[in-house]
């Protein structure tokens, strides 16, 4: 092949890969501000006429839906703090030692990323009825904090290996002891790494559906409250779509938020 | 700052490496402590819960082993339904997901203007929940949504088709796979970005000196390279798949029942969490099998020549 035919077919398939990506997007989009009428009319116009926002003002006024995504916000808050108040010493620990059974944890951190809420969430709902756990948002808190240490730890560890030890010790000789030059000096500059952890935690959070629906009974997270609304109670198509759009909105932003360490968080540069 | 041990003072001796000289000198607790929080979580919120799952699924009320739970399980109405699906669905979606995954990953990884802005935009979907991607491929697949408006706008159907029905299984088999497919390629592609990153330039630059171009050299150097990064990617997606259940639901109800809706449904409409755990401890052993199965199918020469 010639050099502007092969730049001519490398610019087509990158574009039809970004349109498979991107399509459906505009789509939900656009069926977010279609009026009701009209996502059941047909012959039905591709963009919305007039656009309207009755679709979504109907999703945030059918009931549960404020309350449920004030749990969801509520839930991801209390898995990122957590989560990086549990997981996050373990990252630098791996990062800075060396230690017999360092290769067995980060064994079992990896096994733990394997095995996700499904098989969790039944036993300890029936545990959490026991503690007194069950249709709370602590409860819903600690499984998503479950599932998203392993990657709290792994992010951090990358962090914490990019900063260089040197300068701890450089401010261990000037004085500080091992806390003081943690606090003062590799945290400072750790902080943007350990802020796209969190980031990412509340990505899983707000995202998680199967743990929440089996855990929660009036207390849902807004998953859990669409999954039922879907699954169940046989909710009309405006509502579904508006659901849909809201739900992934944030999502959009975060990517584009944490982007620099999207490879570290499935990479296998796991050292 | 290597020394002779003898000629460090001990100023110095403070200067090298914690962990190494904690390590040669006395055992060193801080490491073990800053773990600790971790290893007391995950027992009680990930250890305790999967052997809980495995009591609740061969435990009767009286606390004797019983069968009968797994025995309700299998006597299910959707139980060979739910396996055929899972499996199925699986094996349909996972080389999708791992040509295109390639495809992305090669395209990234040959560095053309853009290709940072492209790897954001194929990552996307790495922050749509499964349930959410079942809602946005609704808008497309529901009898009056945008694929009918295509067909319908290209003059190729006189009237919308329904999609999602059960006279129709292998379209609502299709929507399912293209949800899936579109949903969690990412991930595949973000573990074999990693992993091309990790292959050394020298090698590719070796095989172009020796004249393999294209093709050849992606079947002789990149693909062997990438193996272990692959097995890695399929163990995770595979497990993955079995988890299938909210996109399901969202486009086929429970017309095409998978293992994670039907443990589901055992816990939140007939209220059985002994079976809803069968389901679960199922999951869990096709899971682990699955990952034997790679971990042997896909040695490297040099692991086939040791066993």
């Amino acid at each position: 092949m010639s050099r502007p035919a092969r730049q001519a077919l490398l610019a087509v398939t990158v574009a039809l890969l970004a349109a498979w990506v991107l399509l459906p997007l505009v789509l939900i989009a656009l069926a977010s501000f279609t009026p009701r009428s009209q996502l059941y009319a047909w012959p039905r116009p591709l963009l919305p006429q007039p656009w309207s926002a009755e679709t979504m003002r109907f999703f945030f006024q059918a009931q549960g839906v404020l309350p449920s995504t004030l749990n969801s916000l509520l839930v991801a808050a209390l898995t990122i703090a957590l989560s990086v108040a549990i997981g996050a010493p373990a990252g630098y620990a791996l990062s800075r030692f060396r230690f017999p059974g360092r290769e067995a944890f980060r064994l079992g951190i990896l096994a733990t990323k394997m095995f996700p809420a499904t098989i969790l969430a039944v036993p300890l709902a029936v545990a959490f009825i026991r503690w007194g756990l069950y249709d709370t948002l602590w409860g819903v808190a600690f499984v998503h904090t479950a599932l998203a240490l392993p990657f709290t730890i792994i992010i951090t560890m990358s962090v914490f290996l990019g900063v260089p030890l040197e300068l701890e010790e450089a401010a261990m000789t000037l004085g500080c002891s091992r806390l003081q030059a943690f606090r003062r000096v590799a945290l400072p500059i750790a902080l943007p790494g350990l802020a796209a952890a969190a980031i990412f935690t509340f990505v899983l959070s707000w995202n998680e559906v199967f743990a929440a629906t089996i855990l929660t009974l009036r207390n849902r997270t807004l998953p859990a409250l669409v999954m039922n609304a879907v699954g169940a109670a046989g909710a009309p198509l405006d509502y579904r779509f508006a659901a849909g759009f809201f739900m992934i909105v944030p999502a959009l932003i975060i990517i584009l938020l944490i982007r620099r360490y999207l490879l570290t968080l499935w990479g296998v540069t796991v050292r | 700052m290597a020394f002779p041990r003898q000629a460090m003072t001990i100023a110095e001796r403070r200067l090298e490496r914690p962990g190494l000289q904690f390590v040669r000198l006395r055992i060193d607790w801080l490491p073990y402590l800053l773990l600790l929080p971790t290893v007391i979580f995950l027992s009680a919120f990930f250890v305790y819960p999967m052997l809980q799952a495995l009591a609740l699924s061969v435990r009767g009320p009286d606390g004797a082993l019983t069968w009968r739970y797994f025995q309700a399980m299998v006597g299910d109405t959707y139980f060979i339904g739910a396996i055929r699906n899972s499996l199925l669905l699986t094996a349909i979606v996972i080389p999708l997901q791992v040509t295109l995954a390639l495809t992305i990953a090669l395209l990234v990884h040959s560095r053309f203007r853009g290709h940072t802005t492209f790897l954001y935009v194929a990552a996307i979907p790495l922050g749509i929940s499964d349930l959410a991607a079942g809602l946005v491929w609704l808008s497309i697949f529901t009898e009056r949504g945008y694929l009918n408006m295509l067909l319908q706008g290209l003059h190729l159907v006189p009237r919308p088709l329904t999609f999602l029905t059960f006279e129709r299984p292998l379209l609502l088999y299709g929507a399912i796979v293209a949800t899936e497919v579109w949903r969690a390629t990412a991930i595949v592609m973000l573990i074999l970005v990693a992993g091309l990153q990790l292959i050394p330039r020298e090698f590719f630059e070796t095989a172009e000196v020796f004249g393999a171009t294209g093709w050849r050299k992606l079947r002789h150097v990149t693909l062997p390279l990438l193996r272990p990064v692959l097995q890695t990617a399929l163990i995770i997606r595979t497990i993955l798949a079995f988890q299938l259940f909210a996109t399901v639901i969202t486009l086929a109800g429970r017309i095409v029942p998978v293992l994670a809706g039907e443990a589901y449904f055992q816990y939140t409409i007939y209220r059985n969490p002994h079976v809803a755990s069968a389901y679960a401890v199922l999951i869990m052993g096709t899971s682990m099998a699955v990952t034997v199965l790679y971990l042997r199918l896909l040695r490297t020469p040099e692991e086939v020549a040791r066993a």
